[in-house]
């Protein structure tokens, strides 16, 4: 609520001059924006303009689909993105068409905010001279107390009641227009709650392989993709460090995965050090973000060891193919193999990379292309062995998943050999030096966020829930009661004493209005109010006014 | 007992086909009593339009009684009652056949396309049969209902069937069970509340003396007054509970892949949903916007539901895609 407070006068001041021309244009397009009907268009618009966001990649959520569109699409692509048609949600027509939709909004509620404020604190108005052309209408015999005894049957029922003399007004159902400004106005702060995550907001992606060697800190740097929002520094991210210990995972017969756990010890100065788990549906919670499990999977650890003797371990993270039996491929690289020890010279032509397949449950028979099972219950690499120049050292910066294509293409690169190996198994290449596979160690992968929104996105939704619920079934009605002298020509069974008109005008679409007043005016005579007495057939006859 | 609950699933469809027979016969035999007392209907329905509608006959006692009339009426009647009969066991065996597949699966039996079909058009008829419990009078409207019941429950079962699998772990959440349940009851809500929003669009051109296809139709059923503000008592009853399960599937997407809204293909049609369906209740809300114009924001809203559970299923990936089909 308080995002209106604050607001300047949205509504235009009616000018008691004669109003220019510019002005006359301004005031109107300001009523034609703020209008309901212009509303509805817009929620159409928009609504029409989110469905080529699900039609076409996005950029967001799958860059590499987007790139496989250009290479499918090479004329049609290029054509779309200068429209922002792989960016929909952040395009410049998608953003005009919701800021127009909030500005009519708040142009809307201001005035409405204003009006309710001054309804809630003015007293229900005096009933009008002839009540038997309300849609509800009756006369009863005064009930002994006269005008204040209604009051105090209205008051009890929680209606707000005035008395002016023989008159009793009563109104009820401010709930509807009070739920109807809540919910519009959370709607506000649900978009500022999108705008403060998305400029105050980060978050990042990484591979984690398992170890103590492998810890990761939370850095910029260390993120294979950063999003930082634009009023976030590197040095803003809080400073930990974290270190995969453990990955659990458990899988049915069909390969189906059933449960995830990792263990991780988080660290570093904003972080008091402590081991801690989370698994996909229970991220880690730190105090400057939230760390999510998003995916698995197995690093094969690699001992090459060079014709100088000296060994080397990889253990590169192996990317899944999307399998359900975690098939992965990746590349093992040692650019700085065969160095020679004395000379301290390296040999750009003698560095060895084995670019493989890994499969946690290979078949028993060839091909041994793909895993049947999850887990590792016959591990086995398939490797391919080249030597030369890896093209690591041109600074073109490369995969770390895959083998430079082009250093093979030219030649710098040869194949030497392909073999299978099992766990423990070694395998000694054509030059006498030796590959073996010592195991694997898991790896997660993990997105790292913060969003400062969301706290706010989370109490503006309760409240644009409660709000609508009150506006939705809330019903706002007057009802009026006078006391008047008794009609001898009525013919009342109690003439003598006065009698009670009353009326009753429901202000919104309401069908059981005929009932709750017959209720009341039952209550008023001093009934016992049968509860149940309700007929749906009359319900169902009167129109509400609107 | 995953047989059983195939086996009944299969029953539910050929009931609701009796249902829907019936409910056809009881218009057949409506429309026999019309044309025996056509001429004084006729004059009625051009009284009608000059009165801006509201006012064509509905109920037999309207039309002047014949003997032959008054036969086929109950003849009618009888058919009319077979067919919420029948409707009621359809929706018994649909039930039992839902509660069998979530004992075969030991989870609640939501987990996939297939499912999911099968709990939403349960809601909506076990909705209707409350609805009509409440209002005896809109009966005729049984007609739709079943056909839509049959066609989705023959589609689910023909198209989407996939065994029983348990949940996959980004599933296994209470979340899971508070936003799949609240967006299977509100499906169901607005998939029953496209019943009579149709129904008010036809009975709406009927009543302002339209008399080409679909308008015909809807001679038989209830008065367009009444039809409309069913429409819009399940639209504002599902809305709200719509929204929630949106807030939820939010608060959920957020422990499970980081954040709250992605615009997932599955995300952005919720959200389509929503705002058409905001807008419909808006328009009825809006004085210069025409009832049925409203009204048809409420069936473009159900198709964009339809969009949601069939087509973005079968046609997009995204992190929703647990659809079962491949
Ligand atoms: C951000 C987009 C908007 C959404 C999602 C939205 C949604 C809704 C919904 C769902 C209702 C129905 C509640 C009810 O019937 O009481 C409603 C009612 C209403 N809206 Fe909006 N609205 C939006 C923008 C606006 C704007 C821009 C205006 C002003 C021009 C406006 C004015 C109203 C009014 C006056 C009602 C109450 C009608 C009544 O019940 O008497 N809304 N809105």
């Amino acid at each position: 609520m308080t995002v209106l407070d604050d607001r300047p006068e949205t509504a235009a001041p009616a000018p008691r001059r004669r109003p220019n021309r510019l002005l006359a244009l301004l005031r109107n397009s300001w009523r034609q924006l703020t209008s309901m009907r212009t509303a509805l268009i817009l929620l159409f618009l928009l609504a029409v303009a989110a469905i080529p966001g699900s039609v076409l990649p996005q950029r967001g959520i799958s860059p590499e689909k987007v790139n496989e569109y250009f290479t499918d699409h090479p004329d049609l692509a290029p054509r779309l993105d200068r429209i922002g048609a792989f960016e929909v949600f952040g395009s410049v027509w998608f953003s005009a068409i919701y800021l127009l939709l909030f500005t009519s909004l708040i142009g809307c509620i201001t005035p409405r905010l204003r009006d309710h404020v001054r309804a809630l604190r003015s007293r229900p108005p005096a009933a009008p001279k002839r009540m038997e052309r309300l849609p509800q209408h009756a006369v009863l015999p005064a009930p002994a107390g006269g005008a204040a005894a209604i009051a105090e049957v209205l008051r009890k029922r929680r209606w707000r009641v005035e008395v002016r003399g023989d008159e009793v007004s009563a109104e009820k159902g401010y709930l509807k227009e009070t739920g109807n400004l809540l919910f519009h106005t959370s709607l506000i702060a649900v978009l500022i709650g999108v705008a403060l995550g998305s400029w105050y907001g980060w978050s990042g992606n990484r591979l984690l392989v398992a170890g103590a060697d492998n810890a990761f800190c939370n850095t910029r740097q260390q993120y294979a993709e950063a999003k930082l929002g634009p009023r976030v520094d590197s040095e803003d991210l809080p400073r930990f460090c974290l270190r995969l210990d453990d990955f659990e995972a458990r899988f049915l017969a069909s390969g189906q995965p059933e449960f995830f756990n990792a263990r991780v010890t988080v660290d570093g100065p904003d972080e008091p050090t402590r081991s801690a788990d989370f698994s996909v549906n229970s991220p880690l919670r730190l105090g400057g973000a939230s760390v999510y499990l998003l995916g698995h999977g197995y690093a094969p650890v690699i001992r090459y060891t060079d014709r100088f003797g000296r060994s080397q371990v990889s253990d590169e993270p192996f990317l899944t193919t999307g399998d359900s039996g975690l098939t992965s491929e990746g590349l093992a690289a040692f650019p700085d193999a065969n160095v020679d020890p004395r000379t301290g010279q390296r040999n750009a032509g003698l560095q060895v990379a084995f670019s493989g397949i890994y499969l946690p449950t290979a078949p028993q028979q060839a091909p041994f292309v793909s895993s049947e099972y999850p887990t590792e219950r016959n591990p086995a690499l398939n490797l391919v062995a080249y030597r030369g120049n890896l093209g690591l050292d041109a600074g073109i910066p490369g995969s770390v998943y895959q083998l430079d294509q082009r250093q093979v293409r030219t030649g710098k690169v040869k194949e030497i050999g392909s073999k299978l190996l099992r766990k423990g198994e070694s395998w000694t290449l054509d030059d006498g030096t030796k590959v073996e596979f010592l195991g694997t160690e898991r790896y997660v992968t993990l997105s790292v966020r913060h969003d400062p929104g969301s706290t706010i996105l989370l109490v503006s939704c309760g409240f644009l829930l409660v709000g609508l619920m009150g506006s939705l079934f809330g019903r706002r009605r007057r009802v009026f009661f006078r006391v008047m002298p008794a009609d001898p020509a009525e013919g009342s069974p109690t003439s003598g004493s006065s009698l009670v008109e009353a009326g009753g005008l429901p202000r919104t679409d309401y069908p059981g209005f005929a009932d709750e007043f017959a209720q009341l005016v039952a209550a008023v005579r001093g009934d016992r109010v049968d509860a149940g007495a309700d007929s749906s057939d009359r319900a169902g006859a009167r129109e509400g006014t609107e | 007992m995953s047989a059983l609950s195939d086996n009944l699933v299969t029953f539910a469809i050929l009931v609701y086909l009796v249902a829907m027979i019936s409910h056809a016969v009881e218009y057949a035999l409506g429309n026999a009593r019309t044309r025996v007392a056509a001429a004084p209907a006729r004059e009625l329905v051009g009284a009608g339009v000059g009165g801006g509608g509201g006012s064509v006959p509905t109920s037999p006692a309207e039309v002047p009684p014949s003997a032959a009339a008054d036969r086929s009426a109950r003849r009618a009647r009888i058919a009319g009652l077979v067919a919420v009969g029948a409707t009621a066991l359809a929706a018994v065996l649909h039930l039992a056949a839902l509660v069998t597949r979530g004992l075969a699966a030991d989870r609640m039996p939501w987990g996939n396309m297939y499912e999911f079909v099968l709990t939403v058009t349960f809601i909506g008829v076990a909705a209707w049969l409350v609805v009509l419990w409440k209002r005896p009078t809109l009966r005729k409207l049984g007609l739709f209902l079943t056909l839509v019941m049959v066609l989705l429950v023959a589609t689910a079962e023909l198209v989407l069937y996939v065994p029983i699998v348990p949940l996959v772990p980004a599933l296994n959440s209470y979340w899971f069970v508070i936003h799949v349940s609240t967006i299977v009851f509100a499906s169901g809500i607005f998939l029953l509340g496209a019943v009579p929003a149709v129904g008010y669009l036809m009975r709406a051109g009927y009543e302002q003396g339209k008399r080409s296809f679909p308008y015909t139709l809807a001679k038989r059923l209830p008065g367009a007054v009444g039809l409309e503000r069913l429409t819009f008592a399940l639209h504002a009853f599902a809305f709200p509970i719509f929204t929630f399960a949106v807030i939820a599937g939010a608060i959920w997407a957020e422990a499970a892949w980081g954040r709250p809204w992605g615009w997932d293909p599955k995300e952005t049609w919720a959200f389509i949903s929503w705002v058409v369906y905001a807008g419909y209740l808006h328009a009825r809300a809006t004085p210069s916007v025409k009832r049925n114009v409203a009204t048809w924001l409420a069936v473009l809203g159900f198709l964009t539901m339809l969009m949601n559970l069939f087509g973005v299923n079968i046609f997009f990936t995204g992190l929703h895609s647990y659809g079962g089909l491949d």
